[in-house]
């Protein structure tokens, strides 16, 4: 099942990829591949830490605002004069921390994810604008502009950084116990608690997990502009959600994998670009996603129901 | 298995080829023509909607094919749909920035791919741009200067409130109205003070101003919002029918203050105007012709 619900959002970014080409003669070319992998590597990173999340039946809407707080702030140490890694590191850790604590109401406090990630969406939201008072912080050294703007060869960093943490994300989810407790948390809490999983601390570290990668996707984010906005990331949860959902994993937890996620990701991306360089306006393009979504869970259901 | 993997192919093969169709027969008719991109900032607030409209107008009047993109005030997106218009090489790009500092990265990715920038309405703080067309707010501040002198019949005393000391906004409704008043000897700004913007400091400032000052004829504010401050403090003070108060911006409230005879004036932007000039513009940076680096877009004047 697992092969088969990979091979199936596999084939459905070949044919995209294959219907654009002969669609746009702007879409083939190595430039402007690499420029949808730059594109899609902050809602990939996302999606990765989403994909723990959902793994483990539950959800996380707070990333987005979780980006734009980690982004702002280390925005503001960097203006600030501190060093550049003191920065990153702030932001990170405060990705972590909100995290952690959406992991530790969630596990401990038995609060539903939903709504717990919700809350955390306007808190982080909120401290996000309270903190930079509504305005965007720009202007950071070169050093720090190459996390966003920098190429090793001719590979922008954040795709590195997005491949690094897409091969980090398999290693764990595929080769480790935690891995393995991962799946057996979605598949089933209570047998998964009786064969002697520590189901708390494994559905914490989920979301840290999402904080973390939240954290890291605002750093980049903030590199590639230039500029921390404060109203960034708005909507980027729901983006992440449907490239897990497009990359097969199922929201009822157990059933996926991150390989699926970033197929998803990638769909999402080509959509976009595609729909761009064919010139179709941006509420079409939003319709577009939603039906392409809708699809692909209407067909998982069904697999699933046969 | 089988069905639904053809299923997916199909319905993914049908609508990108629809899409695909009419944008194949779209490049073969206009090859031959200018291709000119436009970034706007927003689609959800009707100033930028105007804004695109006057744009596309002149694309289709002057023969352009113009390739729109919607950055749903989103500085990160806007930057991936701006590189997506470099891909489709496009001739020009115009850019209606979300944001002034964030947008800098991707003009300088369009500098490098030698594709013309011209901003429009907001600025860029980096990177080349040719030229940035935005609206005209010293002839707007003389505007209203003209508007205060013929309602005074040209004599009496003018209050000014300033916005946010430093923004360009205010630097330039300020000097234009200075500069227009002085032209009316009779005329006199007898206080001028800063009350950055805001509705409820608009209104203090005058309350201020009200106890120091017997004798004011008119006030002109630097935004909407401190007019209608200033009108309530006006009110307040019982001297609605001797104060003549112009704002700034044409907002809603403005305008529907100034239908019910409470404000006198306000003073609105074109934004279809400026969509309509930047294609202008644009044209003529794409054949080679010398363009302003600053090309001011008139305003008008709302007075019922």
């Amino acid at each position: 099942m697992d092969l088969i619900s990979r091979f199936k959002s596999g084939i459905g970014l070949i044919v995209l990829v294959i219907g654009l080409s002969f669609a746009s003669d702007y879409f083939l070319t190595v430039h402007n591949l690499i420029n949808v992998a730059r594109q899609i590597s902050i809602n990939a990173i996302l999606a990765f830490g989403m994909t723990f999340v959902i793994l483990t039946s539950g959800i996380d809407l707070s990333v987005g605002s979780m980006l734009a707080l980690s982004s702002i702030i280390t925005a503001s140490l960097l203006t600030g004069g501190y060093p550049i890694f003191i920065a990153i590191l702030a932001g990170l850790l405060v990705g972590t921390l909100l995290g952690l604590a959406n992991g530790l109401m969630v596990a401990k406090a038995k609060m539903p994810a939903f709504i717990v990630t919700l809350g955390m969406m306007a808190i982080a939201r909120g401290l996000t604008l309270d903190y930079s008072n509504g305005r965007p912080i720009s202007g950071f050294d070169e050093g720090f502009r190459i996390i966003g703007a920098g190429h090793i060869g001719f590979i922008p960093i954040p795709v590195i950084v997005m491949i690094l943490i897409l091969l980090i994300c398999y290693i764990i989810l595929k080769k480790t116990p935690f891995g393995r407790y991962i799946y057996a948390i979605g598949g089933n809490e209570n047998a998964a608690k009786l064969s002697g999983i520590n189901t708390d601390v494994v559905k914490t570290s989920a979301y840290v997990i999402s904080g973390f990668l939240a954290g890291v996707s605002g750093v980049i984010l903030a590199a590639r502009l230039n500029s921390a906005q404060p109203t960034a990331g708005t909507g980027y949860e729901l983006n992440a959600i449907a490239a897990v959902v497009l990359g097969g994993t199922s929201l009822a937890g157990g059933r996926g994998n991150i390989i699926g996620t970033i197929i998803g990701a990638l769909i999402i991306g080509i959509l976009h670009n595609g729909l761009n360089l064919l010139d179709v306006s941006s509420f079409y393009q939003s319709v577009a996603k939603g039906a392409v979504i809708l699809v692909a869970v209407f067909l998982d259901r069904r697999s699933k129901r046969n | 298995m089988r069905n639904k993997l053809i299923a997916i192919a199909l319905i993914l093969v049908v609508a990108v080829g629809v899409l695909g169709c009419q944008n194949n027969t779209k490049q073969s008719k206009e090859k031959e023509g200018l291709k000119i991109g436009l970034a706007v900032s927003t689609q959800n607030n009707p100033f930028f909607v105007d804004l695109k409209n006057g744009a596309e107008k002149k694309a289709k009047k002057l023969g352009i094919e113009l390739l729109t993109v919607d950055a749903q005030d989103d500085a990160a997106k806007q930057q991936n749909s701006i590189e997506d218009l470099i891909m489709k090489e496009v001739d020009v790009l115009i850019i209606n920035p979300v944001d002034g500092d964030a947008v800098v990265s991707a003009i300088e990715s369009a500098n490098e791919a030698d594709i013309p920038v011209i901003t429009v309405d907001r600025g860029a703080n980096g990177g080349e741009v040719v030229s940035h067309i935005a609206s005209d707010n010293v002839e707007g501040g003389k505007m209203a200067a003209d508007f205060i002198a013929k309602k005074l019949n040209e004599k009496g005393k003018v209050v000014e409130l300033e916005g946010i000391p430093g923004t360009s906004a205010a630097r330039d409704r300020g000097k234009g109205f200075n500069k227009g008043i002085k032209e009316y000897g009779d005329i006199e700004v007898i206080a001028n003070q800063p009350a950055d913007f805001n509705r409820a400091k608009g209104m203090t400032v005058m309350e201020n101003i009200l106890q120091s000052e017997s004798n004011i004829d008119a006030v002109f504010a630097h935004n909407d919002s401190m007019a209608l401050g200033a009108i309530e403090a006006i009110k307040a003070a019982d001297r609605s029918d001797e104060i003549t108060v112009v704002g700034f911006d044409a907002i809603d409230d403005a305008v529907k203050s100034v239908k019910e005879g409470k404000l006198a004036a306000t003073i609105a932007q074109k934004p279809g105007l400026m969509g309509e000039m930047a294609v202008e513009t644009a044209k003529k940076v794409a054949n080679d012709k010398k363009v302003k680096d600053y090309t001011p877009v008139p305003l008008k004047l709302i007075t019922e």
